[in-house]
């Protein structure tokens, strides 16, 4: 049986057009790939025979943590419900700042590009200090304790977040925002109206996502005295109460975890 | 019989002023010329269809009216005030007083449909109603005038439905109520039913047609087939390679002035054969 296409498949192909070799270009990007990652480990003193050499001494250092200790479990259980409360009102902060600089940030908003400049640079400033480091900034201002390492991590995370809204406004349809912009709607109607209802799924996601983050991060930051767990983590481990510290252990990782399934549940629901 | 529901024919009395004047527009991209001198003048409550091929500069043209470009050369005036300079305010005002439909609809897919339509309400608002409109809030005189809107395109059922979860023909519906709410001097179709099938397409038309001769409304739209223009307008601009070459009502639309147009007269297509074998028009419940 002829094929119907018999009439375009048939005869002999026709000469592919001309086109340009990638190979040359690809082969020249993974050398050059390969090279960094070899100076890189160089750098960082990459040695795996060791590591398998030596792996024994990790089950040594574990050992300690096989048998955790319950004494102290009703304080360290407050101080985890510390952290979840430092991540709560840190995450509220960082919804406070990223919404503005979120919305200067995006180019397709901007009122003026030396705002879009201010607010970007704004942001990369805000990701680039380390939560840690405006926690001891802030321990100098409002003292040791669980306010300093709220305020911390929301500074931090409201650039995190701030970059990202600004990245998911300017990968909007601009035809459903133009729509609104078209009956003659003022800046903020537009805003509202045209971008807020489609950006709002991925932002929501974000924010959840930087909740179980920020959860991590606040369950550290006790180390520089910003309160909640993350003190009996540092102070357990570096006084080799091991039995302690793998309560502790346990504790955070029983908190992530709750914070994952409750986010996904959220999500799930709103979105 | 084309459009007995009208009332406005295009040899109107000369004392009554246009709602837009075109004197000589020109536009330019780089060198490619995309208009190239048209002057015309549009009379209150015609309903004008603007065909031409692809290219010939019908987008240009309806994008020049809604401001979103300038004019290289020449200037349009709408109810006598120039539009070049508009910026800010005044640009907003102009935006209030022109309704433009979109091929794509350009609705906002996942606010509901009466949030749709509220859209159109948004430059009427004046003192708290503007604010509170942010958060979504109007009054009930605001909610009342969309959903009359709403119910005068026969969506009223839709009223609180997801505006993606209607068909490409309810939604081109939906902003056609949009328009209504916003209370335009002139409404701008660029492609309308481009998108859409006959059927969908021919109810659209006829909605769109409806209310421009009941509440007396101004169209401009370019129209991707001549069956269109011949069974709904009033008058027909038709543009080659972005010169005015056909200015007339649809009866004088004969195979010169296609080919006039076209270059060619086009082989009658499935779609116009559909499109002219239509039933007489059938009025949306209202």
């Amino acid at each position: 049986m002829t094929s119907p296409l018999a009439g375009i498949l048939g005869g002999p192909p026709p000469q592919a057009p001309p086109r340009r070799s990638d190979l040359g270009r690809n082969l020249v990007a993974t050398l050059a790939l390969a090279v960094v990652l070899g100076m890189a480990a160089r750098v960082i003193e990459l040695r795996p025979l060791e590591l398998v050499r030596d792996i024994g001494n990790i089950g040594v250092f574990l050992k300690g943590y096989l048998r955790p200790s319950f004494g102290n479990i009703g304080e360290y259980s407050w101080q985890c419900v510390v952290t979840i409360c430092i991540a709560l009102w840190g995450t509220l902060l960082a919804l406070v700042i990223s919404v503005p600089l979120g919305l200067l940030g995006a180019r397709n908003l901007s009122p003026h590009p030396v705002v879009y400049f201010a607010a970007r640079r704004t942001m990369d400033l805000l990701r680039a200090v380390n939560e840690f480091v405006f926690a001891l900034m802030f321990v100098t201002a409002v003292g040791l304790g669980p306010f300093a390492g709220m305020l911390a991590l929301g500074i931090h995370t409201g650039g995190v977040l701030g970059k990202l809204l600004s990245e998911t406004i300017e990968g909007i349809d601009p035809g459903q925002a133009e729509g609104v912009t078209a009956v003659g709607a003022g800046r903020l109607h537009v805003i509202a109206f045209g971008v807020v209802p489609q950006v709002l799924p991925n932002f929501l996601s974000y924010v959840l996502l930087r909740f179980e983050s920020d959860i991590r991060s606040a369950a550290v930051i006790g180390m520089v005295g910003g309160g909640g767990i993350g003190f009996y983590l540092w102070d357990t481990i570096r006084s080799f109460k091991d039995g302690e510290a793998a309560t502790v252990i346990l504790l955070i990782v029983a908190m992530v975890m709750c914070t994952d399934v409750i986010s996904a549940r959220i999500r799930r629901a709103a979105i | 019989m084309q459009h007995a529901s009208s009332n406005v024919t295009g040899d109107m009395s000369p004392t009554t002023s246009p709602v837009v004047v075109l004197e000589r527009v020109a536009r330019r991209f780089g060198t490619q010329v995309a208009l190239d001198g048209v002057s015309a003048c549009i009379r209150p409550g015609e309903f004008v269809a603007v065909i031409g091929r692809s290219g010939a500069g019908k987008t240009t043209l309806l994008r020049c009216l809604s401001r979103a470009l300038v004019p290289t050369e020449g200037a349009i005036r709408m109810g006598g005030q120039d539009l070049r300079p508009l910026a800010g305010a005044g640009l907003r005002a102009h935006r209030a007083r022109v309704g433009v439909i979109y091929q794509q609809f350009n609705l906002v897919r996942r606010l509901r449909v009466l949030d749709n339509v509220l859209i159109g309400r948004l430059p009427h608002l004046r003192g708290w109603r503007r604010h509170a409109a942010l958060v979504g809030v109007f009054d009930r005189v605001e909610r009342g005038a969309a959903l009359s809107c709403l119910d005068h395109v026969g969506l009223l059922a839709r009223a609180w439905q997801r505006t993606d979860t209607l068909s490409g023909g309810e939604q081109q519906r939906v902003a056609i109520a949009k328009i209504l709410a916003q209370e335009p001097r002139l409404i701008l179709g660029d492609e309308p039913v481009a998108s859409l099938d006959v059927m969908n397409g021919a109810l659209v038309m006829e909605t769109l047609r409806r209310i421009a001769s009941s509440a007396g409304l101004t169209v401009v739209s370019t129209l991707h087939h001549v069956e269109y223009a011949r069974r709904y307008a009033d008058r027909v601009l038709g543009l080659r390679a972005g010169r005015l070459v056909f200015d007339g009502p649809p009866a004088k639309l004969g195979d010169d002035a296609i080919r006039e147009i076209f270059g060619s007269v086009p082989e009658g297509t499935a779609e116009a054969n559909e499109v002219a074998r239509l039933p007489e028009p059938v009025l949306v419940a209202s």
